[in-house]
């Protein structure tokens, strides 16, 4: 008898090796199903189950997923990138216009990185507006708005660190101007000025320590806190799919702070 | 009224959604195919920042008579002896360390495992496991030693100025 693809897919799911890496035998059961989420190291963060409701388009307009794609694009085209960037004086220059008319596909990728920084940007402002205007952010979700807000602002970071790397006229007098915009904070202005350049001008020290900011720190710190983010989605009920499915209805949270206060 | 009381059946269809991973999963694996050669041609250097093979190693009467010259910059030695000039490889043929010359011994020795070789390239003792190769030279119009590293020689020969 002729094996379909089906059966090989069975036969590989019976395997020594697949339980042994996933654990999870052959078997479509609900609770097959939430033991191959919940035993997953990277699933593990999402919920086993998710309401119809929140799946929908017009729960989410899947704001967030996309704004994590173009995370997904912006490391994968970035190291790729990494490959024919040295951050030095006037090197830096050198490597970009390389990228653009040398590499294999350089520009393809360089315009992409760009262009999934900007959608990015506006990803997280529309995911943002959404949550808001839902309403997502009340109780118990509020904690979760506020490593929201945190990855905004790494967002922007980030954005702002990779401005600087073509050390182009542009990004050289964009990081002259908000350097000293960072300069107005009060008594350590001058202090954050010298440490975010490593020095009085924009120069070498200012363009290695933006590149290890927006190569090394900033994604890593993204990384962590997306994973906390994802994380408090499963722990406050899943995605929001409206008043209606909460486990604290939100008419009652006022009632509820009251008592733990 | 909940979303889930309006359409029971479509959860209960797996067939429908499988075939679905299976498309999607297909058009992944060829698009990742795609990515890979890609990738490949984006990791392969057009160009590249390199110094050329061929070096110009001087006048040849700054070469003292009966004498090996090492340059450490472009690893080449430059042999003078009585019939004429020959260029030498100063990378070790064992494991690629650049080898000196030993004017108080004679000899040419590589530091990293102490390969000894003679100054015609033929190896004493040690390691490696070939002589160091001979390199092309040639005199241009003016009157410049050269030197192509690219590759080396089979045929010794000799520049005679």
């Amino acid at each position: 008898m002729a094996k379909t693809i089906d059966n090989y897919v069975d036969d590989l799911r019976r395997s020594r090796v697949w339980y042994s890496i996933f654990r999870s035998g052959p078997g479509f059961s609900n609770l097959h199903r939430a033991l191959t989420v919940q035993q997953n190291i990277f699933l593990h963060l999402f919920s086993v189950k998710a309401r119809k409701r929140a799946m929908s388009f017009s729960a989410t307009w899947y704001l967030g997923a996309l704004t994590m794609t173009t995370f997904v694009i912006l490391v994968a085209t970035g190291i790729l990138l990494m490959l024919y960037y040295h951050p030095s004086v006037p090197q830096a220059y050198n490597d970009m216009k390389d990228l653009q008319f040398v590499v294999s596909s350089g520009v393809f990728l360089r315009n992409l990185h760009r262009w999934s920084a900007h959608a990015m940007v506006f990803l997280v402002f529309a995911h943002m507006f959404k949550v808001f205007y839902r309403g997502a952010y009340r109780p118990p979700r509020e904690f979760n708005w506020v490593i929201g807000v945190v990855l905004l602002l790494m967002t922007l970071l980030l954005s702002y660190t990779g401005y600087l790397l073509p050390w182009d006229q542009l990004s050289y007098w964009a990081v002259t101007v908000g350097s000293n915009i960072a300069s107005a904070v009060p008594v350590f202005g001058s202090d954050i000025r010298f440490l975010m350049l490593g020095g009085h001008q924009v120069n070498a020290n200012a363009l290695l320590r933006f590149y290890v900011l927006h190569c090394v720190i900033l994604p890593l710190t993204l990384v962590l806190l997306i994973a906390v983010h994802f994380w408090r989605i499963r722990k406050d009920g899943g995605i929001y799919a409206g008043p209606e499915f909460e486990a604290i209805p939100v008419d009652d949270n006022a009632e509820k702070l009251e008592v733990t206060q | 009224m909940s979303d889930e009381q309006k359409q029971p059946a479509n959860n209960e269809d797996p067939k429908g959604r499988r075939m679905f991973v299976k498309i999607g999963v297909g058009s992944l694996a060829i698009a990742a195919c795609g990515t890979g050669l890609f990738g490949y041609q984006f990791m392969y250097p057009n160009v590249l920042y390199e110094p050329s093979p061929i070096v110009n190693a001087g006048k040849p009467d700054r070469y003292p008579a009966d004498s090996v010259t090492l340059d450490p910059e472009t690893g080449i030695y430059v042999v003078r002896n009585s019939e004429g000039f020959y260029a030498l490889s100063a990378v070790c043929t064992h494991l690629g360390c650049l080898t000196a010359w030993k004017p108080e011994l004679g000899i040419i020795a590589c530091p990293c495992h102490g390969s000894k070789f003679q100054r015609t390239g033929i190896k004493i003792e040690g390691p490696a496991p070939k002589p160091l190769p001979w390199l092309r030279m040639w005199i241009n119009d003016d009157g410049d030693l050269l030197v192509d590293r690219s590759f080396p020689i089979t045929q010794k020969q000799m520049v005679r100025v």
